[in-house]
């Protein structure tokens, strides 16, 4: 895992004092609340529903043991003893005093941690596959990369106020862990003919109220030119890129309406411009970067698992994941117990998690878009005891991809945006197929679930998605199907008039029917829907 | 009724206006009539508050029931964490916010 | 510090409302033209950027020109960042003011972009502005001021 030197350390202990200043200007009144908010949105800082929110960056969803304690010690410290994983691989904290935030970043940098530009219109936390470092099918670890783009997108002096906030997501393998193509910028690391390494660049992908799917736009960039061009993305975006109007404003918008070939062209150019001026950190900062992530020492052993406990088999078939050593696997602590707050955990699980991956897994976590955390190396021999103690714990849900695995944003519950509670449909939905029993024939089945057009939850992405709209002052829910975030990535399409709470969690069993009855061997829930169309579902679902 | 609300500066905590100060009940909110601006203006200006805004409600034998859901949300606390609802908005029960 | 040239008495001291000068050059004391105008007219010394304009059509111009000056009408608005790195990657050398909506807190990403003068519509905290100026101890990008990077410090 990366570890910081001197340096990072100094420039986010900076940042903290920075803050620190920010914050009593702000409680003295020499700030206004107009001018602190883009001030304390760059440090993760939000006013939501209840109190504020404070965001914590997990660079590439990579964390080790002492960071998840820290983050489990400020949940019980500063906030009401849990915090929220989010489908950024962030966290969230929902009940922060503005007094306080400044001593959470002090604790928080402690342990090489800040909540820098986690919001603002600046280069978000840029995210990965959530299996780096531990996949069968990838290419390399990505994760070297996404640090040397961690490194140079932060406290950018020229990208700090653009039109609209930017993600950047990296990955490197064929399997699209991370939803590559709804970013801004997609970057996927690959080899070319002659058998060099270097960066596919898709740009211009994105959710919200306007979903896009990023083109690519360059096949190959070599490696000791990402940063350069990533800067030229990135310059053309700031200067053009719409500000007239806020729901117009991320790059995907510009790309579509100059074109895709158009967008290309200028980012050559200006990619030909920086590259005389000599913008690229030197490849020796690579070289420096990549044994951070070489591989911990594996060991040879059994290979085969005792399955006599019925319980612990059908954990290790549901949550657990081929590794690259034959004697490991990547196991999924799933954060969605029946019934249970999708993404939320305590404090007391946090370290509890936290003790597992020292004692399991070299020391790391992961957390995943689908808002669960990864023990990304652990011991084939391991797993039975890895198990006990997440089931004593209540992490040990058997649903890894199921229907029961639902992402759901916060919602009404805690969004000042929200149109609508996510939440409460997510934990009524997967207790109702807990129940039915129906959850194992479904298979692999991702519902994602959004409060409101923003689409924090990926509703656009999910094979079923909802999203919450405000019905005459009312909770209303429009249901989607056939999206994707995966490399078959697609976007989901409305089946028509929405529903009320109950009506929405009843057509979500009637859409399930339909599959069931319907499919053919070996099909997903998205395979069949993608062979027979909207319209049985909409019969199923209208046609009363 | 016309209540204003917002959240505490430093504390982040919802607050309402009592017509003297920021209470954290909602049913200690005071119509304001036509006032609100002039009040809400004041009133951030002395940090007391941050980011207020005024609302419509009405007087009900539960207290002060804000019109909108979001309000009603903010009023009680989330949904989902009934462990954690405000303590003196807790006499209506949680049909009232939906 | 990162204030090579900027001497107390310089801070609030200059004239038409610049609060900030990080030159020895006398400032120019003409208005500015807008960039239409200054691409039509052969002998204005002096620009002003608005967010909209194309910084590119001033390369041809540079030579002449002494003043750049770049609005910025609202903070948010970064486009004047993009505007003055590549006045300075194409060489310019003359004075490059932000003024406008400049606040404390964009101080030191300003002066990496190459900025080396500041005229804010509302005066700033003298003291505020000095600790911005200073900045971070060290940079990651390579921008328009001549900082090495942590990346490059860590392999000298
Ligand atoms: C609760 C406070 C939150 C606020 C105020 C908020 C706000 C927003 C807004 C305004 C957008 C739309 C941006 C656009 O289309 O230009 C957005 C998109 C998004 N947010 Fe959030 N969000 C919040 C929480 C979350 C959470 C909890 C997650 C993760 C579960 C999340 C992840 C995302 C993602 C993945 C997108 C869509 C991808 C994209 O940027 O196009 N956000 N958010
Ligand atoms: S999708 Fe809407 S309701 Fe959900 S977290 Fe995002 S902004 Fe809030």
């Amino acid at each position: 895992m990366y570890q910081y030197d001197q340096y990072d350390q100094a420039m986010v202990d900076a940042r903290v004092e920075e803050f620190r200043d920010q914050a009593q200007r702000r409680l003295d009144g020499k700030l206004t609340e107009d001018q602190f908010k883009p001030l304390r949105l760059m440090n993760g800082l939000y006013l939501q529903l209840h109190a504020y929110m404070l965001r914590v960056a997990i660079p590439y969803g990579t964390l080790n043991s002492r960071q998840m304690t820290a983050l489990g010690d400020i949940a019980d410290k500063y906030d009401r003893g849990y915090g929220h994983f989010t489908t950024r691989q962030n966290l969230q904290y929902n009940w922060i005093k503005l007094e306080d935030a400044a001593d959470i970043l002090a604790d928080l940098s402690k342990v090489e941690m800040h909540a820098i530009q986690t919001s603002g219109n600046c280069i978000r936390n840029i995210s990965s596959d959530h299996f780096a470092g531990a996949a069968h099918d990838e290419l390399i670890d990505p994760r070297p990369y996404a640090e040397l783009l961690r490194q140079w997108s932060s406290f950018h002096p020229e990208f700090t106020y653009l039109p609209r906030k930017f993600k950047i997501a990296v990955i490197a393998a064929e399997t699209d862990r991370a939803a590559m193509r709804l970013h801004d910028i997609g970057i996927q690391i690959v080899k070319n003919e002659a058998g060099e390494v270097g960066a596919s660049f898709y740009v211009g992908g994105g959710m919200g109220r306007t979903p896009m799917i990023a083109p690519q736009i360059r096949e190959f960039v070599p490696l000791d030119q990402l940063v350069t061009y990533a800067e030229a993305c990135l310059r053309v975006y700031n200067r053009y890129g719409r500000r007239d109007n806020k729901y117009k404003a991320r790059i995907k918008i510009l790309v579509h309406e100059m074109g895709a070939e158009e967008y290309t062209r200028q980012v050559e150019e200006e990619f030909a411009h920086l590259l005389e001026q000599g913008v690229e950190p030197p490849l020796a900062e690579l070289e420096r970067i990549k044994p951070f992530f070489a591989d911990p020492a594996f060991e040879d052993g059994p290979k085969s698992i005792d399955r006599s406990d019925p319980d612990f088999a059908l954990w290790v078939d549901r949550n657990t994941v081929r590794h690259k050593h034959d004697s490991y696997v990547s196991a999924v602590i799933s954060l969605k117990p029946v019934g249970g707050i999708p993404g939320d955990a305590t404090g007391d699980q946090m370290r509890l998690m936290a003790k597992l991956a020292k004692q399991y897994s070299f020391d790391e976590l992961r957390v995943m878009h689908t808002q669960n955390i990864v023990l990304p190396h652990v011991k084939i021999a391991d797993l039975h005891a890895l198990w006990t103690e997440l089931e004593a714990a209540d992490l040990g849900a058997p649903n890894l991809d199921t229907i029961e695995d639902i992402i759901a944003c916060p919602g009404l519950d805690y969004c000042a945006l929200a149109n609508a509670r996510s939440i409460p449909l997510a934990q009524r939905i997967s207790e109702n197929f807990a129940k039915n029993g129906r959850t194992e024939e479904l298979g692999q089945l991702k519902l994602k679930i959004s409060g409101c057009i923003n689409a924090c939850g990926h509703h656009h992405a999910g094979h079923i998605g909802i999203l919450g709209v405000d019905k005459k002052g009312t909770e209303n829910y429009q249901l989607s199907l056939g999206g994707s975030e995966a490399e078959d990535v697609s976007l989901a399409k409305i089946t028509g008039p929405g529903f009320d709470e109950d009506g929405v969690i009843k057509a979500v069993e009637t859409v399930t029917d339909v599959y069931l009855e319907t499919r053919e061997d070996g099909e997903r829930f998205l395979d069949t829907y993608r062979r027979i169309g909207m319209t049985p579902f909409k019969e199923a679902l209208y046609d009363k | 009724m016309n209540i204003l609300t917002g959240n505490d500066l430093k504390t982040g905590e919802v607050v309402w206006w009592d017509g003297q100060n920021w209470s954290l009940s909602v049913h200690d909110a005071v119509d304001v009539g036509d006032m609100g601006e002039q009040i809400l203006a004041a009133e951030e200006a002395a940090r007391r508050v941050n980011v207020p805004y005024a609302l419509v409600a009405s007087r009900t034998e539960e207290g002060v029931r804000p019109a909108h859901i979001k309000d009603r949300v903010r009023a009680l606390g989330p949904t989902v964490r009934r462990d954690l609802a405000v303590p003196t908005a807790s006499k209506t029960g949680w049909d009232w916010v939906i | 510090m990162t204030s090579e040239n900027l001497h107390s008495q310089d801070l609030g001291a200059s004239p038409d409302e610049v609060q900030f000068r990080f030159r020895n050059d006398e400032p120019a004391d003409h208005g500015t033209v807008t960039v239409d105008a200054c691409c039509d007219q052969t002998n204005a010394t002096a620009v002003r950027i608005e967010p909209g304009d194309d910084a590119r059509v001033l390369l041809p111009f540079l030579d002449r020109l002494a003043l750049v000056e770049v609005n910025f009408p609202t903070f948010g608005d970064g486009r004047g960042y993009s505007a003055a790195r590549i006045l300075r990657e194409a060489g310019y050398k003359g004075e490059l003011r932000a003024v406008g909506d400049v606040l404390i807190d964009q101080l030191s990403h300003m002066r990496r972009c190459g900025f080396d003068a500041f005229a804010p519509d509302k005066p700033l905290d003298e003291e505020d502005a000095r600790r911005a100026f200073e900045g971070f101890g060290n940079v990651n990008q390579s921008a328009a001021d001549a900082r090495r990077t942590i990346a490059e410090l860590r392999h000298e």
